[in-house]
C-alpha cells in the first residue's frame, strides 16, 4: 500500500468505535496470467522492497544478493506471471514464513498498539498541551505577585535606590535576564 | 609495547574518572572549594589519558600490528594508510573507545569553557560526566578490551569490511558521535540542576550553547551516514528506518525539542521541568542506541557483533544512568515551582506545542522499532517492521511541527493577538499555497502528496522571509545593513536552520514524488531511454585496486543527443576477505543525480564481452536532502556564534560590570 | 500537599515508562531476534513428490507417508552445520524410534551420495530439492532444519538449526511417542 493509502486507511480504523472482526480473505479468483511488461517489472520491485530478506542483517528482498534472497524473488515472479495479485503473493508468502516477511506489518490484534499508538500519543499531546496551558492560566490568576520581592528589587534597582531587602534565593526565582531581548 | 600502554592509559583514566565522579560532588555537597576544584584537572587529565589510549590503538593499527586482536581482525596491510586508520573505530571495542574519548573531550571542553559558572555547578556537572566515563571504561576493560592480544601474532589481517573502505568511514562515525555523546554535557547540566536544586533561566542560558553544538554535530553526523549509504549500497536509498539509523534519529528529534525548550526557559523562565526531562532524555536515548546496536536483540547491519555479557552490562548501565536519573528527576521536579504564564496563542504556547510533536514523533520512532521485539518478548510471535510503517507514521506527525515552525517565531511572547498573526502570514500561506499547487504541473506530474511536501517546504521559506522583512522593516536604524546587523547570531542561526528544514523538505518530497528506477539487461553497446535521458552500456574491463580486483564499467549519459557524462560504475572484489561491492556512479548536479550502478553479468561469469544487468536511477533534486541538513547543521553553529556566549565579550562586560559596581 | 503528590505522580510516569522498557530488553536479551518460529505448527505439511536420491527412477510423496509419524531433515552437503546433527541422526537412526527423511536442499545429487557415503546415512530415504521449491513451501531458510509430521500429515514441530540432544530428549521423542499412539 502506498503511504497515502496507508493514511487513508489509519483514519478510517479510527473512525470506526468498536473493532470490528477482520472479514476472512476471499478464495483467489482465477485470472489469467499477466505479461512480463515494465508495469509488472515496477509492480514486482514494489513488492519486493516490502518483503524482507529473512537471512539478511536487515534488507528488503529487492536489495539482497542472499541465495534465498534469489529464490523467493523467483518465486514472487512466478506467482504475479500466473496472475497472482500483490495481496495474494504477500499471503503466500506468509503461509510459509510467517508475518516477519513483510515490513509492512498486518493490522491485526496484536498490532493495534503499533498502528494506533502514535496517534493516540499525539491526542494526549494535546491533552496535555491544553492542560497545560489552562494550569498557568489559572496559576496566574490566583496569584498575580508571588514575586513580590524580585518585582521589588527590580523596581529599585531601576530607579537607582538601594534595595530594601536581601535578595531572595530560593530554587524558584526567576534571574532577572542580564540583557533584554 | 605500545597496545600495552594503551591499554594501562585506560586503566589510570579509569582511576581518574572514579575520583573526577566522586570528589567534586561531595565538595558541591559539603561547599568545599579544594575538593571542587579538583574537577577542572582531572577532566582533562582523563582526555588526555584516554587520548594516549586512542593514539596507542590508532598507530597499532597504522604500523600493521597483528598481533593486537582487534587489528588483525579489522585490519590488513594491504589497506590505504587511511582507512586503516579509520579501522580503528570499525570494530565495536575501537568504536567504544572513540565514544570514551568524545565523552571525555567534550568532558575537558566544560572544564575549559566554563569559567563563568558558579564552582558549585561545574563541579557537579563534570562529576556526571566523571560517572559516566567510569560506565564506559569499565565496560571497556572488563568486557571489550581493544588492546588485547593476539598471540602468536596473525601473519595478516582479515581486513576491514569493504562497505567501511570509504571516506565516509573516516567522517561519520567521529561525527556522530561527537553529537550522540555530546548530549551528555546537557544531561549533566540537568542532573547537577536537580542535584543543587537551582533550575533557572540562568541554567538554561548556560546549557543551551552545548547543546546546539551537540545537536550541530549531530545533524551532520546523521546526514554523512545518508549521503554515505546513497552512494555506497548501490539501491540509491538515503534512509531506511533501520534499528541503528533510528538510534541516532531519537535523540536527534528529543534534541530538537530540547534546544527549543532550552529557548522557552532562557528567555522566561518557563517549562523548567519539561527541559530538564528532555535533557536527560536526550542522552537517555543515546545511550539506549548503544545498547541496541551492541546487545543483539535488534537484527541491522550496522549491529556490532554481539555477546552476552555484553548486552548484559550495558543494560544494567542502563538501569543505573537512566534509572537513576528519572528517578531525581521524579523526586526534584515535584518541587520545581510554575514558571511563567503565557497565553493559549503564544510563542511559548507554540514552541510547548512543537515539543510535544517532536516528542511523539520520538516515541513513534522507538514504538516502531522496538515493537517486534515486544511481541516477541510476550510469545505473541515474530514481526517486522520497516520503511512502510515509518513512512506512513512519521511523515504525517512531521506536517504539523513544521507548520508551527513557520507560525512559532513570528509569534509574540507570553501573549500575541491571532488577528496580527494572521495578517502577518497571510502573504506566506497565499504563496506557499500557490506555488505548492502549481509547481508539480511544472515538475512533470501532479501528486497531492508532492503537493503538500512541496507547501510545507514553501511555508518554511515564506515565513523565513516574511519574519526577515519584518525585522528589517521594523528596525530604527538607518541602512539595510545597520538593520540586519542589529540582529544576533541566534536569530540568523534559527533561520537559517529552518530554511535548512525547508530544503530538506524540497529533496524529500521531490526525490519520493519523481524518481525513476530500471533494472535492465544491457548488452555492450545497447541503449535505454530513462526519463529524458539516454544510458549507453560501453561494456566492463578489468583493473586493479589498492587491495582489491574490480570491473569497470563504462556508461555514457546523453541527453538530447549530447554527451553529458561519463560514468565508472565498479563491481570489485576485495583481496583479503573475498567479499564483493558494487560502486554506484553518480553524476551529481543541483538538479538532481544520475545514478548507475552494475547488477550481475548475465550468463554469470562477468567476462568482459557479456551483458549486464544494470541499475538506472535519475534522483532529482535528492542532494537538496543532504544540503538541507547541513543547512540546519550551520545554523546551529551560527546560533552559538552569538555575541553573548563569546568568554572574550563576556569578560569585558565582566569587568565593565564590575567598575560600574565600584563606583 | 495534594498539589506535590499528584506533581510526584505526574513526573514518575517517565521512570515508570522506563522500568517496562527495561524489563522487555532484559527478556530480549534472551531471544533471537532471527529466529522464525514456523507457521506451519498444527497445519498440513506442505505436499511434495520428489525424485528420490538412491532411486532416482522412484519419487517419494507426502501421501506414501500418512498413517506414519516421520521426521524431514533438510540437509544438504555443502552445509557445514549439518555435520555437527549427523552423529545424532545416525544415533536417531540406530533406534529406529523414528522414521527420517533427508530433503537434500538445493544440492548436486553427486555430491549428496558422496556425503553420505562418507559421513553415514541416517534416512529411511532422501529425496531431491534440487531449486529449494519444496523448501520454501516449508518455509527453510537456513540449513538444517527438522520437521515433525505426524499420522495424518500435520506439522507439529520445527527444529531451527542443527538438532541437540535437549531437543530430541525434551521436545521431540516425547512427542513422537504421543503422536505415535
Amino acid at each position: 500500500m502506498t503511504p497515502r493509502g496507508r493514511i487513508g486507511a489509519w483514519l478510517a480504523m479510527i473512525a470506526i468505535v468498536g473493532g470490528s472482526a477482520l472479514a476472512a480473505d476471499p478464495p483467489p479468483v482465477a485470472r489469467p496470467p499477466a505479461a512480463p511488461s515494465p508495469a509488472l517489472e515496477a509492480r514486482l520491485k514494489n513488492l519486493e522492497t516490502e518483503l524482507r530478506c529473512l537471512v539478511c542483517q536487515n534488507q528488503t528482498l529487492a536489495d539482497s544478493n542472499a541465495d534465498l534472497a534469489g529464490d523467493l524473488r523467483r518465486e514472487v515472479r512466478e506467482l504475479a506471471l500466473a496472475g497472482r495479485n500483490d495481496a495474494e503473493i504477500r499471503d503466500y508468502l506468509v503461509a510459509r514464513y510467517g508475518d516477519f516477511v513483510l515490513y509492512d506489518p498486518p493490522l491485526k490484534r496484536t498490532t493495534w498498539l503499533l498502528w494506533f499508538g502514535p496517534f493516540v500519543l499525539l491526542l494526549g499531546g494535546g491533552v496535555v498541551w491544553w492542560q497545560v496551558l489552562q494550569r498557568r492560566q489559572r496559576a496566574s490568576a490566583s496569584a498575580p505577585t508571588h514575586d513580590s520581592a524580585a518585582e521589588a528589587r527590580a523596581r529599585a534597582l531601576l530607579e537607582d535606590e538601594p534595595p530594601a531587602s536581601s535578595p531572595a534565593r530560593d530554587a524558584t526565582a526567576r534571574a532577572a535576564p542580564r540583557r533584554k531581548r | 609495547m605500545i597496545p600495552e600502554l594503551g591499554h594501562f592509559a585506560l586503566i589510570v583514566a579509569l582511576l581518574v574518572a572514579a575520583t573526577q565522579g566522586i570528589v567534586p560532588m561531595l565538595g558541591a555537597a559539603r561547599n568545599h572549594r579544594r575538593m571542587m576544584a579538583l574537577a577542572r584537572p582531572a577532566a582533562r587529565m582523563q582526555f588526555a589519558l584516554v587520548a594516549i589510549a586512542f593514539a596507542c590503538l590508532a598507530w597499532s593499527f597504522a604500523s600493521n600490528d597483528f598481533s593486537v586482536q582487534n587489528v588483525a581482525a579489522n585490519s590488513n596491510s594491504e589497506l590505504p594508510l587511511h582507512y586503516r586508520i579509520a579501522a580503528t573505530w570499525g570494530s565495536h571495542e575501537g568504536s567504544l573507545l572513540l565514544w570514551a574519548l568524545m565523552l571525555t573531550g567534550w568532558s575537558c571542553a566544560v572544564s575549559v569553557f566554563s569559567r563563568n559558572l558558579p564552582d558549585a555547578l561545574a563541579a557537579r556537572v563534570l562529576s556526571v560526566m566523571g560517572l559516566i566515563s567510569v560506565g564506559f571504561l569499565l565496560f571497556l576493560l572488563f568486557t571489550s578490551n581493544p588492546f588485547a592480544r593476539l598471540l602468536p601474532p596473525a601473519p595478516e589481517g582479515r581486513d576491514l569490511n569493504p562497505l567501511l573502505q570509504d571516506p565516509g568511514m573516516v567522517f561519520h562515525p567521529p561525527l556522530l558521535y561527537m553529537g550522540y555523546v555530546g548530549f551528555s554535557v546537557a544531561f549533566a547540566f540537568a542532573l547537577a540542576a536537580l542535584i543543587g536544586g537551582r533550575l533557572d533561566a540562568t541554567w538554561a542560558r548556560w546549557s543551551r550553547p552545548w547543546t546546539t553544538v551537540a545537536w550541530a554535530f549531530l545533524t551532520t553526523g546523521i546526514a554523512l551516514g545518508s549521503g554515505w549509504a546513497y552512494y555506497t549500497l548501490g539501491w540509491g536509498g538515503w534512509w531506511f528506518w533501520d534499528p541503528v539509523e533510528n538510534a541516532s534519529f531519537m535523540p536527534w528529534l528529543t534534541g530538537t525539542a530540547l534546544i527549543h525548550s532550552l529557548a522557552v526557559t532562557e528567555k522566561r523562565g518557563a517549562f523548567r521541568s519539561w527541559t530538564v526531562l528532555l535533557a536527560i532524555l536526550a542522552f537517555s536515548l543515546s545511550l539506549l542506541g548503544t545498547f541496541l546496536v551492541r546487545s543483539g536483540v535488534i537484527t541491522s547491519v550496522h549491529a556490532f557483533a554481539t555477546d552476552p555479557a555484553r548486552g548484559v552490562f550495558i543494560l544494567a548501565f542502563l538501569a543505573i544512568v537512566i534509572g537513576g536519573s528519572l528517578a531525581l528527576f521524579a523526586w526534584r521536579a515535584a518541587s520545581v515551582g510554575l514558571g511563567g504564564s503565557f497565553a493559549l496563542v503564544s510563542r511559548e504556547s507554540m514552541l510547548l506545542a512543537n515539543n510535544i510533536v517532536l516528542v511523539v514523533a520520538m516515541a513513534s520512532v522507538l514504538l516502531g522499532t522496538l515493537y517486534p521485539l515486544f511481541l516477541d518478548a510476550l510469545d505473541l510471535g515474530k514481526i517486522s517492521v520497516g520503511p512502510p510503517y515509518f513512512d506512513a507514521v512519521f511523515y504525517p506527525l512531521l506536517a504539523p511541527a513544521v507548520f508551527l515552525m513557520g507560525v512559532g517565531p513570528i509569534t509574540r511572547w507570553n501573549r500575541a493577538a491571532v488577528p496580527e498573526l494572521a495578517a502577518r502570514l497571510k502573504w506566506a500561506l497565499a504563496v506557499a499555497l500557490v506555488s505548492a499547487l502549481l509547481l508539480p504541473f511544472v515538475l512533470g506530474r501532479w501528486s497531492p502528496l508532492i503537493a503538500f511536501g512541496l507547501f510545507l517546504a514553501l511555508w518554511l521559506f515564506a515565513t523565513t522571509a516574511v519574519n526577515l522583512w519584518q525585522r528589517i522593516k521594523g528596525s530604527h536604524r538607518g541602512t539595510l545593513w545597520a538593520r540586519l546587523a542589529a540582529n544576533p547570531a541566534s536569530y540568523y542561526g534559527m533561520l537559517l536552520a529552518h530554511f535548512g528544514v525547508g530544503l530538506f523538505i524540497v529533496g524529500v518530497t521531490l526525490v519520493k514524488g519523481y524518481e525513476i528506477e530500471r533494472d535492465v539487461r544491457l548488452d555492450v553497446g545497447q541503449r535505454v531511454d530513462v526519463g529524458p535521458y539516454e544510458f549507453a552500456f560501453l561494456g566492463v574491463t578489468p583493473a586493479p585496486g589498492p587491495n582489491y580486483r574490480a570491473l569497470v564499467g563504462t556508461v555514457e549519459v546523453r541527453r538530447n543527443g549530447q554527451l553529458i557524462e561519463t560514468l565508472h560504475p565498479e563491481k570489485r572484489v576485495y583481496n583479503a576477505s573475498g567479499q564483493t561491492m558494487t560502486i554506484a556512479a553518480i553524476d551529481t548536479a543541483v538538479s538532481g543525480d544520475r545514478y548507475v550502478s552494475l547488477g550481475e553479468p548475465v550468463g554469470g561469469d562477468g567476462a568482459s564481452a557479456g551483458a549486464w544487468g544494470v541499475r538506472i536511477y535519475l534522483k532529482p533534486f535528492v542532494d537538496w536532502i543532504w544540503l538541507g541538513a547541513f543547512v540546519m547543521a550551520l545554523g546551529g553553529f551560527v546560533a552559538v556564534s552569538d555575541r553573548r556566549y563569546r568568554l572574550a565579550v563576556r569578560r569585558r562586560l565582566g569587568a565593565l560590570a564590575g567598575a560600574a559596581a565600584g563606583e | 500537599m495534594t498539589g506535590s503528590s499528584t506533581k510526584l505522580l505526574r513526573w514518575s510516569i517517565p521512570l515508570a515508562v522506563f522500568v517496562v522498557l527495561l524489563a522487555f530488553l532484559w527478556v530480549g536479551l534472551g531471544r533471537d531476534p532471527r529466529e522464525i518460529p514456523s507457521p506451519l505448527i498444527g497445519k498440513p505439511a506442505p505436499a511434495f513428490q520428489l525424485v528420490q536420491l538412491h532411486d532416482p527412477g522412484k519419487t517419494l510423496a507426502t501421501s506414501d507417508l500418512k498413517g506414519k509419524v516421520w521426521l524431514l531433515n533438510v540437509w544438504a552437503s555443502w552445509c557445514v552445520s549439518c555435520r555437527v546433527e549427523h552423529p545424532l541422526l545416525l544415533q536417531l537412526a540406530k533406534t529406529n524410534a523414528v522414521p527420517v527423511y533427508g530433503l537434500d536442499y538445493k544440492d548436486k545429487a553427486d555430491d549428496a551420495l558422496a556425503w553420505l557415503a562418507q559421513h553415514g546415512n541416517p534416512y529411511t530415504a532422501s529425496i531431491v530439492d534440487s531449486d529449494g521449491k519444496v523448501g520454501i513451501d516449508y518455509g527453510v531458510y537456513g540449513v538444517p532444519e527438522t520437521f515433525l509430521i505426524d499420522k495424518a500429515g500435520v506439522v507439529r514441530y520445527k527444529q531451527i538449526g542443527p538438532l541437540t540432544i535437549e531437543a530430541l530428549q525434551q521436545k521431540i521423542l516425547p512427542l513422537v511417542r504421543q503422536l505415535q499412539q
